[in-house]
């Protein structure tokens, strides 16, 4: 492996959904290179893909990726199986975070820590690590009794994520609109988590979001405009700023003219 | 901490007898549940036809069945001696339970001796009372009656191991006196070529507080009846289960809750997962509310996880409503496979397939088992439901439904 190998490189992606109606195409062809260290954020309109992108990425079944490539550090990851990618060194932070009954957020973080380590973390130094975690993201100690995800608040469950994203520190992480549905200081608090992870500085973050808003407090390398299933346009900063002003609009029209 | 003494003193037993009607209680028959009997004969050999046993394979019971039982199952302690007992007829005995089906009949009139655990009213057992129920002989039909009595204001936890390789008629009943509170464990931890025919019948007393946890695990086939009544209003029942049926293997638990009393509840949850070929597991909840039974409250819920091929789960909530001047009254009853979002959220986190197969089974009974109460018996339970997780490993990786 050579160091341009390093990172989560994308080329050409196409992947279809699983529908009655038989596969359905939804990224057309989608090229990004996330470089250790950077922070790139992909926005769009609603039903551009962005989450499919997500989710194809992460391996889930319901997903199918028909052409291209998708490459972590030189290690292809169409064809693995959604451990093996998160072995691999990928995270994704869910939109939509899923209910475990019965299980205990302690023995869930024990279990993923252990599966991605190899090996059982020592109990004394993992509960204390635990405990910082969760603490940085303003939930108490308590929080670790209780099953995973369930009767968590909106802001709860996007936490619970980032607390994840720190204790399992990934080589790189997709977040998939981890900013909705929080509110101000919940936000601030999950941007900060986002920030203490990317401060390593050899860690890749691909941020999926709807609105400019968590910009204000995480700072992207580059913007990606994701319209109908592929990138339209890639900017700084500045893209954010421009959307924010001008909307999806003329990209919309632009995807749906050609 | 009080010790749990053995030694029976009559004096005490007749002041928990005043809580209880007699026998002659005259019983309203519900078209949900047979009116019972102690005469064997009146309990006809099962066709198959007949509501209660059109579930149940029939050939692998008949033998329980047809012939008088050979002899009856040995029930010790930790630490007691032997336990006191109860002659056919001698109160307590007889007082909570008549047998509803031939097995129960069978086990009621072949256990001449029934052993009796008396808690006397206000005693507070600090640590559960474990009773072990062991059988050896794998032909032999064995029969068991035990008889749990619970003073007024009592409180205990009992905990009924079953093992061995037995065919098994065991019947269980229980007093539970006024603002008495009373945990029945019951786990049949049997060796897998083990049948095991019985029922479990309580009443509690008002204000009284009764929860039986059925753990169905070992055996070839395991038929529990278990049935609650009230002897006052207020009354509180809880009857949990928790089951896992291998391949071959059939368990069957049915439930009748008789709400005959004002203001009384009743919470029955029962969970089960079924692996392998021809695994098979019945569940019927029948909540009766009597006219006089105003104020109360019922749910009533099963959950199947099927986690392969080639396995059967029944489940048959039923209501019968004689008033509607209750609190509340429900069932809900499911069977399903495992949801692709939990373990597909759990893949993402690097818990390969099985792993997370294991974790998603495990949290689904821990949820019931932590609502148990009594700490060591939780983390006893856990231990045998990893177990099981760990032999249906063996004999074939938790694999794609």
């Amino acid at each position: 492996m050579t160091t341009t190998d390093s990172g989560l490189v994308i080329t050409d992606l196409h992947v279809s959904v699983e529908t009655e109606a038989g596969p359905k195409p939804i990224l057309k062809g989608v090229d990004l290179a996330i470089r250790p260290g950077q922070i790139h954020a992909i926005m769009g309109p609603n039903g551009s893909g962005k989450s499919t992108l997500a989710y194809s990425l992460a391996g889930h079944p319901k997903y199918t990726i028909t052409g291209g490539s998708v490459a972590l550090d030189g290690l292809e990851l169409a064809g693995l199986s959604p451990d093996a990618r998160a072995k691999a060194g990928l995270f994704l932070a869910m939109q939509y975070p899923v209910e475990v009954p019965g299980v205990s957020v302690a023995n869930f973080l024990r279990t993923a820590k252990t599966a991605l380590g190899g090996a059982a973390p020592s109990l004394r130094s993992w509960v204390k690590e635990v405990d910082a975690a969760l603490g940085r993201l303003q939930l108490d100690s308590e929080f670790s009794s209780r099953s995973v995800n369930e009767g968590f608040s909106g802001g709860e469950k996007k936490r619970h994520e980032i607390v994840q994203l720190e204790l399992l520190n990934p080589k790189y992480a997709i977040l998939d609109e981890t900013d909705s549905g929080l509110d101000i200081d919940a936000l601030r608090i999950v941007a900060e988590g986002v920030n203490r992870y990317a401060a390593q500085g050899d860690r890749g973050v691909l941020l999926i979001t709807h609105y400019t808003r968590i910009l204000r407090y995480i700072e992207p390398d580059f913007v990606h405009v994701f319209v109908d299933g592929r990138i339209a346009e890639e900017g700084g900063r500045e893209l954010a700023d421009q959307l924010e002003e001008n909307g999806y609009e003329k990209y919309v029209k632009a995807a749906a003219a050609s | 901490m009080t010790a749990f003494d053995p030694v029976l003193r009559k004096r005490e037993a007749a002041e928990v007898n005043a809580a209880n009607p007699g026998p002659a209680e005259a019983r309203t028959v519900s078209h949900l549940h047979p009116a019972g009997s102690f005469d064997v004969d009146s309990h006809l050999l099962p066709s198959g036809r007949e509501e209660v046993w059109r579930f149940t394979p029939l050939d692998r019971v008949e033998a329980l069945l047809k012939d008088p039982p050979a002899g009856v199952i040995e029930i010790t302690g930790d630490g007691l001696g032997p336990l006191p007992t109860l002659a056919i007829g001698q109160t307590p005995r007889g007082t909570v339970l008549t047998p509803t089906d031939r097995a129960a009949a069978l086990a009621s009139a072949h256990t001449a001796a029934a052993a009796h655990v008396l808690i006397p009213a206000g005693q507070r057992l600090e640590e559960p009372l474990r009773l072990s129920l062991r059988a050896a002989d794998p032909e032999a039909v064995v029969t068991g009656h035990l008889v749990i009595e619970a003073g007024p204001g009592s409180q205990a936890v009992i905990v009924l191991h079953h093992t061995g390789a037995a065919r098994y008629l065991g019947n269980v009943e229980v007093s539970v006196g006024d603002e008495a509170r009373v945990t029945v464990v019951s786990l049949q931890d049997w060796d897998h070529t083990a049948v095991h025919l019985g029922q479990h019948e309580a009443r509690v007393g008002r204000r009284g507080e009764y929860r039986h946890i059925a753990v169905s695990l070992g055996g070839d086939l395991i038929r529990l009846q278990n049935n609650v009544s009230y002897a006052g209003s207020g009354g509180a029942a809880q009857l949990f289960g928790v089951y896992f049926a291998d391949a071959g293997q059939h368990i069957e638990h049915r439930l009748f809750v008789d709400h005959n009393h004002p203001k009384g509840t009743s919470l029955v949850d029962y969970r089960g997962a079924l692996q392998g070929q021809h695994a098979r597991s019945v569940w019927v909840g029948d909540v009766l509310i009597r006219p006089e039974a105003k104020g109360i409250d019922t749910y009533e819920s099963n959950k199947n996880l099927v986690l392969s091929e080639g396995c059967r789960a029944d489940a048959v909530p039923n209501l019968e409503i004689e008033t509607g001047e209750i609190q509340g009254a429900g069932h809900s009853a499911s069977t399903g496979r495992f949801d692709e979002e939990q373990l597909f959220y759990l893949r993402s986190r690097g818990l390969d397939e099985a792993a997370a197969r294991r974790l998603v089974v495990r949290g689904f009974f821990a949820q019931l088992v932590a609502r148990i109460g009594v700490s060591d018996v939780e983390e006893a339970l856990m231990a045998k439901i990893d177990r099981e997780l760990d032999q249906a490993e063996r004999s074939r990786p938790l694999k794609g439904a």
